[in-house]
């Protein structure tokens, strides 16, 4: 199961080379994300799509809005 | 979202995956930093005043009119130990006797706004509702007190922003 991370916990892997992935709209994140990310909306994590624009051999992140 | 979303990966062979589920929400709400197209955009916890009377639900009515008078509101948040909000409590409501504790007086669903809200989206808001909506609170998604916003410090705000926009574009 993926693990459920705190705000501290996503700065000190951001810092370490971890994949920030916003998961909402484009145009949710064309408005507002946090600095670093990168925009896969859950739509479109697709195979082809991720092993494009993701590595394996760093840590990802997720995210949306909020607890939803 | 976020659950599907990682699990999503996981199954897609990404054996690190971690799921930063208080989102973007919490990290604005920290103050951190953002970008896009409105990061710069003011937000209601730039306008909020963070020195906002507040009180224990076991105060007594008297104590706290005497506190509201002497800071000269008529408003007061009632909050617990951890700052998160109770209610509030209008100087109209505590003319039941000066022993009654707060609790029993007290509005349990004060309007509360989360504070990445844009502070534009709040003033228009605050001017469509004729007079309904004349000062907010501001909270975390938890319901931890930031802040109290009235509208002409609202106004103030944004216009002063605006104005500054306007003079570095020329």
């Amino acid at each position: 199961m993926p693990q459920t991370i705190e705000r501290q916990t996503v700065m000190s892997l951001v810092n370490e080379g971890a994949q920030l992935v916003d998961v909402l709209t484009a145009q949710e994140y064309e408005q507002e994300h946090l600095p670093s990310a990168i925009n896969i909306p859950l739509k479109e994590l697709t195979r082809s799509e991720v092993e494009q624009r993701l590595r394996h051999d760093k840590p990802v992140i997720v995210y949306c809005h909020n607890y939803t | 979202m976020s659950a599907r979303a990682a699990c999503r990966l996981e199954t897609l062979a990404f054996d690190r995956v971690h799921r930063y589920q208080p989102g973007k929400e919490d990290w604005f709400a920290a103050g951190l930093p953002r970008e896009g197209t409105l990061a710069a955009e003011p937000r209601v916890a730039d306008a909020a005043n963070p020195d906002t009377l507040t009180c224990s639900p076991h105060d007594s009515a008297g104590e706290v009119q005497r506190r509201m008078r002497a800071r000269g509101t008529d408003l007061c948040v009632v909050v617990n130990d951890h700052r998160i909000v109770l209610g509030v409590v209008r100087e109209a409501a505590l003319s039941r006797g000066p022993n009654m504790p707060i609790d029993n007086v007290l509005d349990p669903g004060p309007l509360t706004y989360r504070p990445h809200t844009l502070l534009t989206e709040i003033v228009k808001r605050m001017q469509e509702s004729k007079g309904r909506i004349r000062r907010i609170l501001v909270t975390t998604s938890d319901g931890e007190l930031i802040g109290f916003l009235r509208r002409p410090e609202a106004e103030q705000f944004l216009n002063a922003k605006q104005q500054g926009s306007r003079q570095n574009a020329a």
